[in-house]
């Protein structure tokens, strides 16, 4: 007998909508959809999609706790046998929901559980430790390869069998350490691994060091009244127009805009460039996503004294890690600069 | 972006996805509304909005000079 699968995928490979529909809630079809097509080719007879769950990716993101238990209580009549997410490449939103759904139905139901992400995507941080994550491609190009990836390794999980390294088996690490024995001694695989490193030769360490990418907090501001307040922020702010073509995805630029005099960032001179959310409300409202107006406020107020009369934008929607540091190094450099005490960064 | 501007000065992230923040290494964190409007409420009115939105800032503002030794999330 097949085993039983459900699928967790979003709105958009639902072929509900885009961002305009990224807020729908989560509704289950007894049916293969979207990239359950494929799955079925790849399980064979093996194994059989028997419910697809179906959930907007910002409705997810925003209701984290609840959106998870609203599924839980769905799939639990398939009684499913296994779970499948994603795959979400490096959607943030639908990579957080595919990794969240596997946790909570592997522990729920103690069936393994598979999602695809690319490695970049947050819900690979969040998750890697607690779901198998096939890596994928960052785009949907990338399909062909994830999906056939994923169902073998959930076919493994299901029968059983004993898996190889992550490299191996083509998932992402989740810091788990296996002992192994060896025919040489640690001490001779340390020097030849020393030895390859100085000739500059390849070689595979034995314990990866975990990198802890973290920067200790700055001092609190003592003199709010007499602080500079700068904005910066990934929503995708931007004069009307994108004059600086700021990308919808995966951006490569930040753009710099002086607000000297702007009191509130009204719709006919201001929007946004993301592509990542549903732009209606930015665009009607840019101070929605970046509060020019009630800091204007406040600092005729004298709540602090400056709101910086530049502000930086990009787009943090699929942006590759190092082009963030980049940005954020280059702005923060122009900001101490020129006198900046603070900065209020804002992310949708 | 969050982190490297950290380096040099005091930085409060107002963000929606609170875990992805938490994940990307941000240290003052203010949760905000919903992803297409973090710092607003389009069900409300202008005024009602703004006071939603005046509150948000000053809670930004608090978590600036707040002394803190490791992530902390203001919740209010």
């Amino acid at each position: 007998m097949a085993y039983r699968i459900v699928h967790y995928i979003n709105q958009f490979y639902a072929g509900i909508g885009g961002e305009e529909k990224a807020d729908v809630t989560p509704e289950i079809r007894e049916d293969v959809v979207g990239p359950g097509l494929a799955f079925k080719a790849a399980f064979g007879t093996d194994a059989e999609i028997v419910a697809t769950v179906v959930c907007g990716d910002s409705y997810f993101a925003s209701n984290m706790e609840k959106a998870g238990a609203e599924i839980i209580g769905m799939i639990k009549k398939y009684e499913p046998d296994a779970f499948v997410a994603g795959p979400a490449f490096n959607a943030g939103r639908y990579g957080t929901a595919c990794g969240a759904m596997c946790e909570a139905v592997s522990k729920e139901f103690n069936i393994p559980a598979v999602s695809g992400m690319y490695p970049e995507n947050p819900g690979v941080e969040l998750y890697k430790k607690s779901a198998y994550i096939i890596e994928t491609p960052d785009s949907a190009a990338g399909m062909r390869k994830a999906v056939p990836a994923m169902a073998k390794l959930l076919l493994k999980l299901l029968a059983g069998t004993k898996l190889g390294t992550p490299a191996e088996e083509g998932y992402i690490e989740r810091g788990i350490r296996k002992n192994k024995f060896f025919g040489k001694l640690a001490a001779d695989r340390c020097v030849e691994m020393f030895v390859a490193k100085l000739k500059g030769e390849p070689f595979v360490t034995e314990y990866k060091m975990p990198v802890f990418d973290r920067v200790p907090p700055q001092p609190a501001v003592k003199d709010m009244k007499n602080a500079v307040i700068a904005l910066v922020t990934s929503g995708g702010i931007c004069p009307k127009g994108n004059p600086d073509h700021i990308e919808a995805s995966s951006a490569s630029k930040y753009g710099e805009y002086d607000i000297t005099g702007v009191m509130d960032l009204t719709s006919d001179k201001y929007c946004t460039a993301h592509g990542g959310y549903d732009a209606t409300y930015a665009d009607a409202d840019a101070d929605r996503v970046l509060p020019v107006d009630v800091l204007r406020g406040m600092e005729k107020e004298g709540v602090f004294k400056k709101l910086h009369n530049k502000f930086y934008a990009t787009v943090g929607n699929g942006t590759a890690v190092a082009s963030a540091r980049r940005f954020g190094a280059e702005i923060v450099g122009k900001l101490v600069a020129d006198g900046v005490t603070a900065v209020i960064l804002t992310s949708t | 972006m969050v982190k490297e501007i950290e380096r040099k000065l005091p930085v409060v992230h107002v963000c929606t996805i609170v875990p992805i923040s938490q994940t990307v290494g941000a240290n003052r964190i203010v949760p905000a509304i919903a992803i297409p409007h973090p710092l607003g409420d389009p069900t409300k009115t202008e005024e009602e909005e703004k006071v939603i939105r005046r509150r948000l800032v000053e809670k930004a503002l608090r978590a600036l000079q707040t002394e803190i030794t490791e992530q902390t999330v203001f919740t209010d």
